[in-house]
């Protein structure tokens, strides 16, 4: 009996846990995956054109193309838990710090023999670059009190504008294969390397949380601004770091994204990626209007959404009608973990316990 | 003066601001370029070419000031283009038959998303996130590639022009050329007569104040909240279906491409027209100097010969972004006056 | 002051258990056994309510007795989970989903927290929600609205906007929009808090003049002298349950308080006797200030505070006894004077300095500037420490649990757990949290402004005693309060300050109700 109301209690909190979201809708592509296609989840060694082993498989893409989403998740979080609003710049910034990568690494030159600079210094002055147009928004929401969405408005307005205008409107093609890596392979390591550069920031971000007061401080903000002032916070600079942070994510994302094709498109790269790292924090259960947050179901919720985009090329779905599908999942996950259907279902839940209750108790006796 | 402003509501003293801010840009134009601008057909393809965005900018406004967004509407245009289209060219559907489509499609997309959001109580960004995915995936769907219409009655309509008497001008050739606008032109300023007739003088203009304004206290004081959030929303998707029309009917094609960023645009048009996100702030007039305000400066950069493609999303940024500062100051100081005076 | 009457309370509610309506004749309102509970918590169990034509109807309890509960399901706020209520009028029992419901059917209501919408002009606000669709006619709507702000005497126009009239001012349109509609019952939250005395006794005319037309009004408030100024009867809840319903004059003050508590008398008067302990006050100031001005607009003020000693500032709501404190803290930006420590100047410029150098700033206002409300009770108790153990040491969580266990104990802070949000905790309870987040950094200096403000009263003779016992102790301790023989009790000083002005001290034999009042009415020497 005591056991019994111990575990019933465990589910009880479990339910009432923001990650049973993405669990839920992780399980159920999975389960539909597992009807449609067992395939799916098969891992095939290959060999890529250099004749190195490689993983392949829907899985690997998942993991691979999700990882993008994932970083650009946990500093979403962050901004929204802080600031009770996101930052839709977010793809916009990563052409410019795509940008500044190739800008960095050709010079002058668009179509370069040789790279022109080291790749980390052209990383780490994109991270700077990203990092500045972070503040800037930052600023604008945190110092000037403009709501988040509006704020990053105008970088998202700006954004693909600048990027070209950095490499002024050339497209630079870098030859290089190290440069490849990042997105692509490291020879002789059969994982993609984008998902190691993932996994680093989800324990760069766990250990950051977990050691540090980044957690609290920004969910103290995010609930109640005025109230953390008087208790020694200072809520513009949490909000400030909110979007700083988001920034670097930004540069290593940007980082990830030119050097999978060793080029840029400025109208393409990393297009509508603002809206899915916002519905992977909304997935993940987190409110959007701010205060309490869990890192791990935003990460969960990245890949659920790569999940499903993975999901649904395997069924050809064309890329341009993609969104359609995903939009439809999206409502329906909504709608079902919304408190006020959640409610319902709860109650008719009572209402089928109270119906089947009396029959057991009746067997019993 | 001080004493002024302070006792202006915020909706009338940003919307001032706007409208000094647009004729300020529009003469400092005239005077500083000349030519162009002094003709007035200029102003008048202004218009012509924002007709449809001055109407989805109307239907922004107004979720925007019951606290709300939309940003399905750019997507929603998108599809009501490609969908009146396809009827037109591959069906042999009458003009009537497709501006039903057009409202059809709209006044869905605004049921249902206004469902969602105010009985369902999810998030208004996520859900209409989710219906501009699901308009720019279904436009797709419906047909990929783009194409014009060349069906007989639309494209008459379409070529339809009223002339305005005695504001026309000399062009090269010597000859005189009328003024003129287009249909959808009549439209976008009807509907901003009528929105801003329902905003300032009925019932349930004020109640969309309200809900912006405070919804809990508007549920308080016997406000139907959640009635009254649904047909914000509802008015908005069928103004979205309108405006899809008018930009169907300004190009004259299909593309799954169309609109793109009209969303955000029409966001950005509103907030320089002196709506606020955060709600119960706002006036479609405003709105109307907004869009006006925000092409003006897009003709003006590219008559300035700054015609390389960024310059356009640079300029409209830090538009938005003088604005948005401006703003945020005036009624910071604003507060801090009246705080003031209050003590005296 | 008033008669003490001895006869003991009549048990009223003997006729309810039994059932006979007998004096319900004029009944205008009837609620029986209304049961709702949150989750787990039953915040009513089985209430009963009645409301006579033409009487103020005094609804009184601890926090969390379930005051608020039962007037939101009677405005359609929460729905019930079990009972009925019943309108005059109306055969059968009513139902209520929503405020508008409650307002067609003429229950008409003001609640605590001010439910106006600000971005709209007085007079919309009056008017809005009371018919639903339709053209709007500015001109009689502004002429409806400014009779009734005249005949209510409310120093606003209607014209204008809501956010800049003064909280008081708000308030008042609040009360003149439910008076103004037609309605058989008026219900009144707690309306008086923001409210100077002024404006109170207008009210209370106002009540007066609306009981005479026999409107049925429910009244809702923590200070006890208006209940007995205007009330006819009394409905006293206890921890959901009903504790009884008293003829006004068969219950005496103290006999009311005791059925709020659940406490006998001699409880009551022990606690009396416990906070008259001595008031001493050794050595030099701790803290002084030297023409200290922050931008909050208050005059530039002088202020010490001595080891051990228990000051308080008074004055009138808006006389800028908060604005003083929070320039001490920090809160306010401070654009001129000085904060002298030990005779050493220091710096403040944000609450963090003011908390380095070991004050505590419990604030006026608990909902906005106290809780952190999704935040559990634990998180709410550490943060003010952990802010100043810096951002790269984080308490572990056996740490934080046993700072939160120690002062959830120490404070008696009832609470499901230390991992229940601090949100759904009751008004006292949430106000016992923050004293412990403040007394966990160990403050040489505690500033509490308000801190018995809208808590029950059993909470509040607490914090008095344990203000009293820190101060023993040898913490300095500034207090404000409204309830001037709240402060008499425990402030050996009171500063008393009028129009943002520093324009008096009191001390010693001063420390009178007559003297504060007339030092406050600028009767000074």
């Amino acid at each position: 009996m005591e056991s019994k109301k111990k575990q019933s209690a465990w589910i009880t909190k479990l339910a009432g846990n923001r990650i049973i979201i993405p669990i839920v809708a992780l399980l159920l592509l999975v389960i539909f995956n597992l009807i449609m296609d067992p395939s799916f989840f098969k891992i095939n060694v290959g060999y890529n054109s250099a004749g190195n082993p490689i993983l392949s498989g829907y899985l690997m893409t998942i993991l691979d193309c999700g990882s993008e989403l994932v970083i650009l998740a946990i500093g979403m979080t962050l901004v929204t838990a802080a600031t009770g609003g996101q930052d839709i710049s977010v793809g916009a910034a990563i052409a410019i710090s795509g940008s500044v990568i190739l800008r960095v690494l050709c010079g002058t030159n668009s179509r370069p023999e040789t790279l022109q600079a080291p790749i980390i210094v052209a990383f780490l002055i994109s991270c700077i670059v990203a990092m500045l147009f972070g503040a800037f928004n930052g600023v604008l929401v945190a110092f000037f009190k403009i709501q988040p969405m509006v704020a990053t408005l105008i970088l998202f307005t700006a954004g693909r504008s600048i990027a070209a205008w950095i490499n002024n409107n050339e497209l630079p093609i870098i030859s290089e294969p190290s440069f490849g890596y990042f997105g692509g392979f490291i020879p002789g390591i059969p994982i993609p390397t984008p998902i190691f550069i993932a996994g680093v920031c989800i324990i760069i971000i766990a250990l950051v949380l977990k050691f540090t007061n980044l957690g609290f401080y920004t969910q103290a903000v995010g609930i109640n601004e005025s109230s953390s002032r008087l208790n020694g916070l200072n809520p513009t600079f949490v909000k400030f770091l909110s979007f700083v942070i988001l920034g670097l994510c930004v540069a290593v994302v940007g980082l990830i994204k030119v050097s999978r094709i060793s080029s840029i498109n400025y109208s393409v790269i990393a297009k509508d990626i603002e809206m899915d790292a916002i519905l992977a924090v909304a997935l993940g259960g987190n409110s959007l209007s701010g205060g309490k947050f869990n890192m791990t179901a935003s990460i969960l919720g990245a890949y659920v959404i790569q999940f499903l985009t993975t999901t649904l090329y395997k069924f050809d779905v064309k890329s341009d009608a993609l969104s359609a599908y995903k939009a439809v999942v999206v409502i329906l996950l909504v709608v079902l973990s919304a408190p006020v259907v959640r409610e319902w279902f709860a109650k008719l839940w009572k209402n089928i316990k109270a119906f089947i209750a009396p029959k057991k108790e009746a067997e019993a006796k | 003066m001080k004493k002024k402003l302070g006792k202006m509501t915020d909706t009338n003293l940003l919307l001032t601001i706007t409208i000094v801010v647009f004729f300020a840009l529009y003469i400092g134009a005239m005077i500083f370029q000349g030519k162009g601008f002094l003709k007035p057909q200029t102003f008048f393809n202004i218009l012509n070419g924002n007709a449809a965005l001055i109407i989805l900018a109307c239907g922004m406004s107004l979720v925007m000031i019951t606290g709300g967004i939309d940003i399905s509407v750019g997507g929603v245009t998108a599809l009501v283009s490609m969908c009146c289209a396809v009827y037109l060219d591959y069906h042999g559907g009458s003009v009537l038959g497709s501006i039903m489509i057009a409202l059809g499609i709209g006044l869905a997309f605004g049921i249902v998303q206004g469902f969602l959001i105010s009985y369902l109580d999810i998030q208004p960004f996520i859900v209409t996130l989710a219906g501009m995915f699901f308009a720019r995936g279904m436009t797709t769907i419906v047909n990929t590639n783009p194409f014009n219409v060349a069906n007989e009655d639309f494209v008459a309509l379409k070529e339809t022009r009223l002339v305005i008497p005695f504001l026309g001008s000399v062009n090269k050739l010597g000859k005189y050329v009328n003024a003129y606008i287009e249909i959808g032109v009549v439209v976008a300023l009807l509907i901003v007569v009528i929105l801003f007739v329902v905003l300032k003088w009925t019932k349930l203009g004020r109640k969309f104040y309200a809900l912006g304004g405070n919804a809990q206290s508007a549920l308080m004081l016997g406000i139907n909240v959640k009635r009254t959030k649904f047909i914000s929303y509802v008015i908005c998707g069928l103004l979205a279906g309108i405006g899809g029309y008018v930009y169907f009917l300004h190009v004259g094609s299909g593309s799954a491409s169309h609109a793109s960023g009209a969303e955000m645009d029409a966001i950005a048009s509103s907030i320089i027209g002196g709506t606020m996100l955060t709600g119960g702030v706002g006036n479609i007039i405003g709105t109307l100097f907004g869009v006006l305000s925000l092409s003006t400066i897009q003709n003006i950069v590219s008559s300035a010969g700054l015609g390389e493609a960024w310059w356009t999303g640079i300029t409209n940024a830090s538009m938005l972004c003088m604005f948005l500062v401006v703003q945020s100051l005036v009624i910071a100081r604003k507060k801090k006056a009246l705080k003031n005076q209050e003590m005296m | 002051m008033k008669k003490k009457n001895v006869k003991c309370a009549v048990p009223f509610f003997d006729t309810v258990s039994g059932g006979e309506p007998k004096v319900r004749d004029k009944t205008v309102l009837e609620m029986s056994n209304i049961h709702k509970s949150f989750h787990e918590v039953h915040a009513l169990q089985g209430v009963d309510f009645f409301l006579r034509e033409g009487e103020i109807h005094a609804l009184m309890g601890e926090n969390g007795a379930g005051k608020s509960t039962l007037i939101k399901v009677l405005t359609g706020v929460y729905s019930k989970d079990e009972g009925q209520i019943f309108l005059k009028g109306i055969d059968k029992p009513v139902s209520i989903h929503s405020p508008q419901d409650a307002q067609r059917l003429g229950i008409s209501t003001v609640y605590q927290e001010i439910t106006l919408c600000p971005n709209l002009s007085v007079a919309e606000n009056i008017f809005i929600g009371r018919d639903s669709y339709g053209l709007l006619n500015w001109k009689k709507m502004n002429e409806g609205a400014g009779k009734i702000l005249e005949t209510l005497d409310i120093p606003t126009t209607p014209t204008q906007q809501l956010a800049s009239c003064s909280i008081a001012v708000q308030q008042m349109v609040a009360i003149a929009r439910a008076v103004d509609m037609d309605c058989k019952v008026l219900i009144l939250d707690e309306p008086t808090s923001s409210l100077d005395e002024q404006e109170v006794e207008k009210l209370f005319k106002l009540m007066r003049d609306l009981k005479k037309r026999g409107v049925g009004i429910i009244f809702v408030t923590h200070f006890l002298d208006q209940v007995y100024e205007v009330c006819d009867r009394i409905t006293v809840l206890r921890d959901g349950k009903l504790e009884g319903e008293y003829e006004i004059r068969d219950l005496p003050r103290l006999q009311l308080v005791s059925k709020m508590l659940g406490k006998e008398l001699d409880d009551l008067s022990d606690i009396k006797a416990a906070v008259k302990i001595e008031k001493k006050e050794n050595g030099g100031a701790l803290f002084e200030t030297n023409d200290l001005i922050s931008n909050a607009g208050i005059k530039p003020f002088d202020f010490y505070i001595k080891k051990g000693e228990v000051n308080g500032f008074t004055g009138l709501l808006g006389s800028g006894r908060s604005e003083c404190v929070r320039a001490i803290f920090g809160a306010d930006h401070v654009v001129g004077g000085t904060v002298k420590k030990n005779g050493a100047t220091i710096k403040i410029k944000k609450p963090i300095d003011a908390m380095r150098n070991g004050i505590g700033y419990l604030p006026e206002d608990r909902k906005v500037d106290g809780i952190i409300g999704d935040l559990s009770v634990r998180e709410n108790i550490i943060i003010a420490l952990q802010v100043m153990k810096g951002f790269f040491k984080p308490f572990t969580k056996a740490e934080a649990n046993k700072f939160a266990d120690e002062y959830i104990n120490l404070l008696g802070i009832k609470t499901a757990s230390a991992d229940t949000p601090i949100k759904s905790l009751s008004g006292g309870n949430q106000q016992k949290c923050i004293l412990a987040r403040w007394l966990l950094t160990h403050p040489e200096y505690l500033i509490l402004d308000e801190p018995t403000r809208g808590i029950d009263v059993g909470t509040k003779v607490d914090i008095q005693k344990l203000v009293l016992k820190l101060a023993s102790e040898g913490m300095s301790i500034t207090f404000i309060s409204s309830e001037t023989d709240e402060m008499l009790r425990t402030c050996s000083r009171l500063v008393v300050m009028r129009d943002r002005k520093v324009v008096g001290e009191l001390k010693g034999d001063e420390l009178t109700q007559n003297m504060i009042m007339s030092t406050i009415a600028g009767g000074e020497k």
